[in-house]
């Protein structure tokens, strides 16, 4: 207990030192933060760790936000009395969050979550300020102190098994796909499903709608008519709201979940659903805080580590079923990048020559599409 | 179901919760009233209608309840500006911003439940005629309520003493009061009818268009409907007419690009706005119309002098 | 029973310094009663709600950055409201002079110089001025209702900057997400005092604008052009004044002053655009506006407690884990409290039975 009250201590200084002259503030936020440091690394298993998150949406979105919170509440059931939480939802990206993460700084958190791509700047601007905070930025790139780490998740992974299974169950031929905003993450999802879509029928469509919005149920829903109307008899979506599956639902047509399992919203239409599990990450951060071992990385986790989970396979028929589980194996196990060549461009030049496998840089920046889906991308 | 009707039915979905908060807001804003909170009023009315319709069971409950809750918000509204002759339009942001954080509060527990959808109505033979037949025999109820309000409206507002009433309110609310008609109360009604119509157009969100409770639900569609009263130059079937325009804009850009056709989704979004500012020139421009059509007192504070 | 005001012949002095403590403890008792449905304890609540972030120096700072671009726009409307000019889109012009400002970081990146924050700061005014002049200019050539028409250009301001980022202005280097790049050192706008905080010159922009305001409004002929105008636009009139010309002069102070706002915040807080860059400071001004009453030395005032309950709403989240949403619903009941109580300042309140009010209805006008 007396090391937590000398990090407190500490802290209290390096909070003061504000009011003094800058030299002697300076000495002093030094010894703080040497001091703080120092408690930080020797903690025990008495002190408890605080983990912090911001979000940039509220939780009540059942969607992105929400599933950070899901995450947020495994680490307090994992790590019990270990662990003290806070978090701050619709966090406004820009001048806002740098406050915000600043204040979960000095507020004693040892660890911060910052879970938009937006925060990028915020994140690292802070964490030159607070050396002895560890911080974990989701989505971006910047790692500009060695107490930044970054994180994301494969979700394209899920969306090549989608693809799989949507080519297995349209009679059209076609299905609709509904984007939020084209940045590289979403058109990854897109050529994924349509590279997964091709291994079963390699003349499939996909209709893309950008909706311009991460979260705005009715326009979703509309957004989903027009596909359907247009022909389309499987819908997936890259926007969070429960809204698509129920139009489906309506229309007697099937449908992907988002984020979350939706299959409350659609019993007779979900085939599966791209769970965004963040839990398993944050409890293995948060314990290596606890233990001492927390280190800066840049991870990009898939099916194989456990970031990216498929609901159950529901609403098909057994042999598409078993076709989904095999190629779900088969990315989780390693042995398959869904990335792998010969890859042909929408422009019909080629990217990816047979057996080649894209590198991590190229897909974290994709701005094209490869053959085969209907729509030009917003440029 | 063919393309074309398939469309026009989306487009009336989309338009009818813009529809129905519009003219609300317009009787208020014939009353003289600007009530600048009607995102707020409606995004109580989306709460109370989906956790009334999940408990009971009954969408129908759902429904009268945002309708209650609409008219019980805008109360609060009412008071501050017509009995206290606060600012309008700063008490109007105020109501949006409790309402928005007030819905978050009482719904949080419904985020994540499906639920209760109000079935359409479907009159038999006659909603399979071609092209129109579901169109207009195969909708929602509230469809058909919000057609019959903007008849009932414009009825009212038009053909009725009180209506008129109502108008010499808005538009010279100084005589009026000194002709011994009782401005106040008729402010009073004129605000809680657009609350209830807000309420109203909450629920349908929540109950018919997407059947789910998610915070801020309403997603900017108050403001809409406010920039629809204008656009309408403060004629009920003219709103309705806007309402549509604006549905099928959005649809139309949804439709475009299905079909893989790329213009910038900003621009066409922004266009409803503009016409919204030339169609204001215009009528403004010309001086008898805008005397026929616009509140004369629309924001101003009235106190009843002796 | 029913409530009547009687207005009063002239404001009253002692409501006028009173009412402000009197919603203050309005709030601090329903805000109180509020905590205590939620399970909360009220007094923490409370405390970490408005005596929190007023307890360290950089918190302070984050005050001044939150509060400056309120301030700043509230200055203008104030202006505005008090000609009777209704400008509800200082939004837009928020955001056009963000862009407009930031045409030099983002399209010539190389132009490297000290001039280049001065020039910025300018087209920031400018740009802002210039969409303020749009409803100026419809109001006074075709009688067209200002309100409307600024409002309805917040929305395409909003969506011409999100297709500017997303498109022609978007960032070569950064892996196509919708932002611009980020400004060069010579178009930051600098920290007052860096050691102590982040809050930049932005917060003396306001400081300065609102004494200037301020002395015109109560020390100069046009700050009684204003005030004449905005009361009765026949006196003006009768006085010399030309009506039209206050409208184009209260849009284009007001669409300059927010434009400048938005080109400090861009450069000075943010360091690039992005597609949002206003958690709604052009509609969060309007009440500022009116919590200030209207007075640029009441407008500080106003912005620095609307920016503190959005940073105590933070710390009440921290600390005691009070919701997002409850600190929306928080900052409602402020504005409704300040609003009603400042009706006191204008009017008495009377509470008055049927018999009572017919019998001074009989009495006939005074």
């Amino acid at each position: 207990m007396v090391k937590t009250k000398d990090y407190e201590n500490a802290r209290k200084y390096a909070g003061n030192s504000g009011k003094r002259i800058t030299s002697m503030k300076k000495t002093i936020l030094s010894l703080a933060v040497a001091a703080a440091a120092l408690s930080l690394g020797t903690m025990s298993a008495e002190a408890k760790v605080k983990a912090c998150w911001i979000y940039v949406g509220p939780i009540g979105d059942f969607g992105y936000s929400y599933q950070h919170h899901q995450g947020l509440l495994e680490v307090q059931k994992e790590l019990g009395d270990q662990v003290e939480t806070a978090y701050l939802e619709s966090v406004p990206e820009g001048a806002d969050a740098e406050r915000a993460i600043e204040r979960f700084a000095r507020s004693g958190c040892n660890i911060i979550f910052t879970t938009s791509f937006g925060f990028m700047d915020a994140t690292n601007k802070v964490a030159g300020k607070f050396p002895e905070v560890k911080f974990e930025h989701a989505t971006g790139y910047k790692r500009e102190h060695p107490n930044v780490a970054t994180y994301n998740s494969k979700f394209h992974e899920g969306r090549y098994v989608q693809g799989v299974i949507a080519a297995k169950m349209s009679k059209t031929g076609v299905a609709g796909y509904i984007a939020s905003f084209p940045i590289p993450e979403v058109v990854l999802g897109i050529n994924a499903f349509m590279l997964g879509a091709q291994t079963v029928n390699p003349d499939f469509k996909v209709k893309v709608v950008w909706a311009n919005t991460w979260f705005d149920a009715g326009k979703e829903a509309d957004a989903a008519k027009a596909l359907i109307d247009q022909g389309v008899d499987i819908i997936t979506q890259h926007t969070d709201s429960t809204a698509p599956m129920q139009v489906a639902t309506e229309r007697g047509i099937k449908a992907f979940g988002q984020a979350t399992d939706m299959i409350k919203f659609g019993p007779q239409t979900q085939l599966t659903a791209i769970v965004d599990d963040w839990g398993p990450y944050y409890v293995k951060r948060v314990k290596a805080v606890i233990d001492g071992t927390w280190e800066q990385h840049d991870v990009w986790d898939g099916m194989k580590e456990g970031n990216v989970v498929m609901a159950p396979y529901t609403n098909m028929p057994d042999d598409v079923k078993k076709l989904a589980e095999e190629t779900e194996a088969k990315i989780k196990s390693g042995e398959f990048n869904p990335y792998t060549g010969p890859i042909t461009k929408q422009d019909g030049t080629e990217w990816l020559k047979p057996g080649e496998v894209a590198d991590n840089g190229t897909l974290l920046g994709l701005n094209f599409y490869v053959k085969g889906v209907d729509d030009k991308l917003p440029q | 179901m063919g393309m074309l009707e398939a469309v026009l039915m989306t487009i009336a979905t989309a338009a009818t919760p813009l529809l129905i908060a519009a003219v609300g807001e317009l009787v208020s804003e014939r009353a003289g009233v600007l009530n600048l909170g009607v995102e707020g009023m409606m995004v109580m009315g989306a709460v109370t209608g989906f956790g009334v319709a999940l408990t009971t069971g009954s969408p129908w409950l759902g429904i009268f309840a945002a309708i209650a809750v609409g008219a019980l918000f805008s109360l609060l509204f009412a008071f501050l500006t017509l009995t206290l002759v606060t600012n309008q339009v700063a008490t109007g942001l105020a109501l949006t911003l409790l309402g928005l954080g007030l819905s978050g509060m009482l719904g949080e527990s419904f985020v994540g439940l499906p639920g209760v959808k109000l079935t359409n109505i479907d009159i038999p033979f006659l909603s399979d005629i071609p092209l129109i037949g579901r169109l207009i025999f195969g909708q929602d109820p509230v469809f058909y309520l919000s057609i019959l309000l903007t008849a009932g409206v414009a009825w009212f507002l038009f053909r009725s003493r009180v209506g008129l009433t109502l108008r010499s309110v808005g538009d010279n609310h100084g005589s009026a009061h000194a002709l011994g008609i009782n401005v106040i109360l008729i402010r009073y009604l004129a605000v809680m009818f657009g609350g209830a119509c807000a309420g109203l157009a909450g629920a349908y969100l929540s109950l018919v268009y997407t059947p789910q409770w998610v915070e801020n639900m309403t997603a900017g569609r108050g403001w809409i409907a406010l920039a629809l009263v204008v656009f309408a130059s403060w004629r009920p079937w003219r709103v309705l007419a806007g309402a549509y325009l604006f549905g099928a804009v959005t649809i139309g850009q949804l439709h475009a690009q299905a079909l893989g056709i790329g213009v910038p989704s900003q621009l066409l979004s922004s266009l409803p706005y503009l016409a919204t500012v030339v169609v204001l020139v215009l009528i403004s421009r010309n001086r008898r119309m805008t005397m026929v059509n616009t509140p004369a007192s629309l924001g101003r504070p009235f106190v009843p002098d002796r | 029973m029913r409530i009547e005001l009687v207005k009063r012949p002239q404001q009253s002095a002692l409501y006028s310094a009173l009412s402000p403590f009197i919603a203050l403890a309005l709030t601090l008792i329903a805000g109180a009663i509020m905590f205590s449905l939620l399970g909360k304890n009220p007094l923490d609540a409370l405390y970490y709600y408005f005596v929190d972030p007023l307890r360290e120096m950089w918190s302070l700072h984050e005050l001044a950055i939150k509060a400056a671009p309120l301030i700043l726009i509230a200055v203008g409307l104030s202006i505005c409201f008090l000609s009777n000019n209704w400008n509800i889109g200082a939004e837009g012009q928020f955001i056009i002079g963000a862009i407009t400002g930031s045409i030099l970081p983002v399209m010539y990146p190389d132009l490297q110089s000290w001039i280049i924050l001065p020039l910025m700061l300018i087209m920031g005014v400018i740009g802002g001025a210039a969409y303020g002049f749009i409803p100026a200019l419809l109001k006074t050539r075709f009688n067209t209702n200002e309100i409307l028409t600024s409002l309805m250009l917040v929305y395409v301001a909003q969506l011409f900057l999100d297709w500017l980022v997303r498109g022609p202005w978007r960032n070569p280097q950064g892996m196509n997400f919708p932002e611009t790049r980020n400004f060069h050192q010579y178009a930051i706008l600098p920290e007052i005092w860096p050691s102590m905080g982040r809050a930049n010159w932005g917060f003396v922009f306001a400081l300065v604008a609102a004494l200037v305001a301020w002395f015109m409004l109560s020390r100069m002929l046009k700050g009684f052009e204003v005030k004449v105008l905005g009361q009765s636009p026949r006196a003006g009139r009768f006085g010399g004044f030309s009506a039209s010309r206050m409208v184009i002069f209260a849009f284009l102070v007001s669409g300059g002053l927010a434009g400048l706002a938005g080109i400090s915040e861009v450069s000075g807080a943010i360091g690039q655009l992005r597609p949002t860059i206003s958690p709604g400071y052009g509609f969060a001004a309007i009440i500022v506006a009116f919590l200030g009453r209207l007075n640029p030395l009441g407008i500080i005032a106003a912005g620095l407690v609307l920016a503190l309950s959005y940073l105590g709403g933070e710390a009440a989240q921290i600390s005691i884990g009070v919701s997002d949403k409850v600190v929306r619903a928080f900052q409602g009941m402020l504005l409704f409290f300040v609003l009603g109580c400042d009706t006191l300042i204008h009017y008495r309140v009377r509470f008055v039975g049927s018999t009572a009010h017919k019998a001074e209805v009989s009495h006939g006008n005074a």
